[in-house]
């Protein structure tokens, strides 16, 4: 298992550089590290997102409810109840993972649009009683003042917290998708037929995969909280679902580190480009049609496959 | 029975008005989109933003053209603008991407939905807006004990309309005829020497414009905001793909289902109504996940 983290691509380049952002908060002004937290919860989002669409092949449309899931979570535990404060960091994961089981469990009954679709209407749903449940979630306001417990009191310790989170669970998903269980899933992917051909339970192992993923985007919704201190409904409606959707595409489906630089881009373009303009979608939707036009493998899918052709060039030139 | 409100049959009659007038601006939006996804299969996002950008148009035509012409001149003119956009988008865009994959389309699609909801708030702004309707249509009929707002009936009216001259074109017409065919095989209409390039574009700009006129229809009846074409999209998808994908009437029975029972679901918990045409779209798809109706795909 260690063999396999230590045989990652670039290890020393990943290495290096989870110490710079260590030891960035000392460094940079406060609203960089804001930036980086916000970073951080959006590419364990998408990356989350990326194990079920790119690798999975699923068309998972409604990824944020399961985001939404989470951050409400921790939100009602920490402010309702007087319950110790880690049972709401626990819960928020695994309650999201719950509704990723039960909304799964409806979904992997068809395919391709239509599980999309089905997909969408179940959550929104969920969203739909989030948005109107006044008494409870608190509507459309949602809400605001997450008490945390002390330790993550001041944002440099918040940016830390969520900077291991992120780790780990990006070790945990590399070492997901290199197990049996990944590459079952990627076969899944580019064949079903021929995996239900040879003894594969596709749709046991595709829910596998949604109940994977939506814990994981329990996590980024726990850190959410733990970054914003708020909750709103907008977490869990589909416009979010999209915009993880394209960070996934932006960066590139099939790689492994995509989703992580397309959330960089564009958490990054709507602060910066924001900071200019208010219209900062209009400049995201020009970027994205060109991408669509001219880099349809994504950044990320764009590098990998010119190093690929790099080094093969390189090998043939040296065996002649 | 006690924890049911109570209600009596004037109530009942009154929402399941407002439902079929809500079902039929539903019915023209989505009829438009069904249309586009049956004949070019594209997966129109940037539908729900023509909508938009359909009311916007309405209440600056309204606006500028006082006095009782200007709200039918409006509903006349703001499908033509939301044509002349398509057209556009079709001409420069789309038409270069028909042979991408559907997630591909789907996330272009979601892309201009970006870009022109922007350029609304360029143009428009952000503030509400609303439309008053004409004179013509204000106040109400008083039927069988109970009184019916006009313009909810004109709705009504114009819905069947709609379907009525929608079946007219793709069933009598020769150009939707060859719509149809075009979108069972392209290559083989394209063999017969027909330009199928600008049939899809025709196609795409009828889509497109009733979207707009869904857009003129709904705006004497809501506040005009940004954030509208949002609601309105998903709402759309789901219908179309409860009705069938490209099935015209499966969208009309779509429509009704989720008009009529968040409008009836209003008399039962007014606070959730906005739930159960969610919940009615999740029955539907688990017992036909095909759609009701026969889809074309």
């Amino acid at each position: 298992m260690f063999r396999r983290i230590i045989h990652a691509k670039w290890p020393g380049f990943t290495i290096a550089l989870f110490i710079i952002l260590l030891l960035l908060p000392p460094l940079v002004p406060r609203f960089f590290i804001y930036i980086l937290g916000l970073i951080y919860v959006t590419s364990l989002l998408a990356m989350s997102l990326n194990l079920v669409v790119g690798h999975g092949g699923m068309f998972q449309f409604h990824h944020a409810v399961f985001y939404g899931v989470g951050a409400y979570t921790i939100a009602l535990l920490l402010t309702k109840t007087s319950w110790p404060m880690w049972v709401g960091f626990i819960a928020g994961p695994i309650l999201a993972a719950l509704v990723g089981l039960l909304i799964g469990w409806f979904c992997v009954r068809l395919t391709r649009l239509y599980f999309g679709m089905l997909q969408i209407s179940l959550g929104s749903l969920i969203w739909a009683i989030v948005f109107r449940w006044y008494k409870f979630t608190g509507g459309d306001d949602g809400i605001h003042g997450v008490p945390m417990p002390g330790f993550l009191s001041s944002l440099n310790s918040s940016y830390y917290f969520i900077l291991i989170i992120l780790a780990g669970s990006l070790i945990l998903l590399y070492l997901i998708l290199k197990s049996p269980f990944g590459s079952t899933l990627q076969a899944i992917r580019d064949n079903p037929q021929r995996c239900e051909a040879v003894g594969i339970n596709v749709k046991r192992h595709q829910l596998r995969a949604i109940v994977v993923a939506t814990f994981f985007a329990g996590i980024a919704g726990v850190l959410f909280v733990v970054l914003e201190r708020s909750v709103f409904p907008d977490l869990l409606f589909w416009v979010l679902s999209l915009e993880i959707f394209i960070m996934c595409l932006l960066g590139g489906w099939f790689t492994f580190a995509g989703p992580i630089l397309g959330a960089a881009i564009t958490v990054a373009l709507r602060i910066f480009v924001g900071k200019y303009t208010e219209y900062w979608t209009l400049i995201l939707g020009i970027i994205l049609i060109l991408l669509i036009f001219f880099l349809p493998e994504g950044v990320m899918g764009y590098f990998v496959g010119a190093f690929k052709t790099r080094t093969k060039k390189v090998a043939e030139r040296g065996n002649p | 029975m006690g924890f049911l409100p109570t209600f009596g049959p004037a109530e009942l009659l009154s929402q399941l008005i407002v439902g079929l007038s809500r079902a039929m601006i539903l019915f023209v939006v989505c009829a438009g989109l069904s249309f586009v996804l049956g004949v070019l299969r594209v997966p129109n996002i940037a539908h729900g933003s023509l909508y938009m950008i359909g009311a916007f148009a309405t209440y600056s035509f309204s606006k500028s053209l006082t006095g009782s012409a200007g709200f039918w001149l409006a509903l006349l003119l703001a499908p033509l603008v939301v044509a002349l956009i398509s057209l556009v988008a079709e001409r420069a865009l789309f038409r270069h991407l028909y042979q991408r994959e559907h997630l591909m389309l789907l996330l272009f699609t979601f892309a201009l939905a970006l870009i022109l909801g922007d350029l609304v708030k360029i143009f428009w702004g952000a503030e509400y807006r609303s439309v008053a309707a004409p004179d013509l249509l204000k106040g109400s009929i008083s039927m069988l004990g109970s009184s019916f707002p006009r313009y909810n009936l004109f709705l009504i009216f114009i819905g069947l309309l709609v379907a009525i001259a929608l079946w007219l074109f793709v069933n009598k017409t020769k150009i939707g005829k060859i719509s149809r065919a075009a979108a069972v095989d392209r290559d083989m209409v394209g063999l017969l020497g027909i330009n199928v390039s600008w049939v899809f574009a025709g196609a795409f700009v009828i889509g497109c414009c009733l979207a707009g006129l869904g857009g003129a229809l709904v705006a004497p009846t809501v506040s005009i905001t940004l954030g509208m074409d949002h609601t309105l999209i998903i709402e759309a998808f789901l219908i179309v793909t409860i009705g069938g994908l490209g099935n015209m009437w499966g969208a009309l029975v779509g429509s009704l289902i989720f008009g009529v029972t968040q409008s009836l679901g209003v008399l039962f918990f007014p606070q959730f109504a906005i739930v159960f045409p969610y919940a009615a779209v999740v029955i539907v798809l688990l017992l036909r996940p095909k759609g009701l109706l026969k889809s074309v795909w």
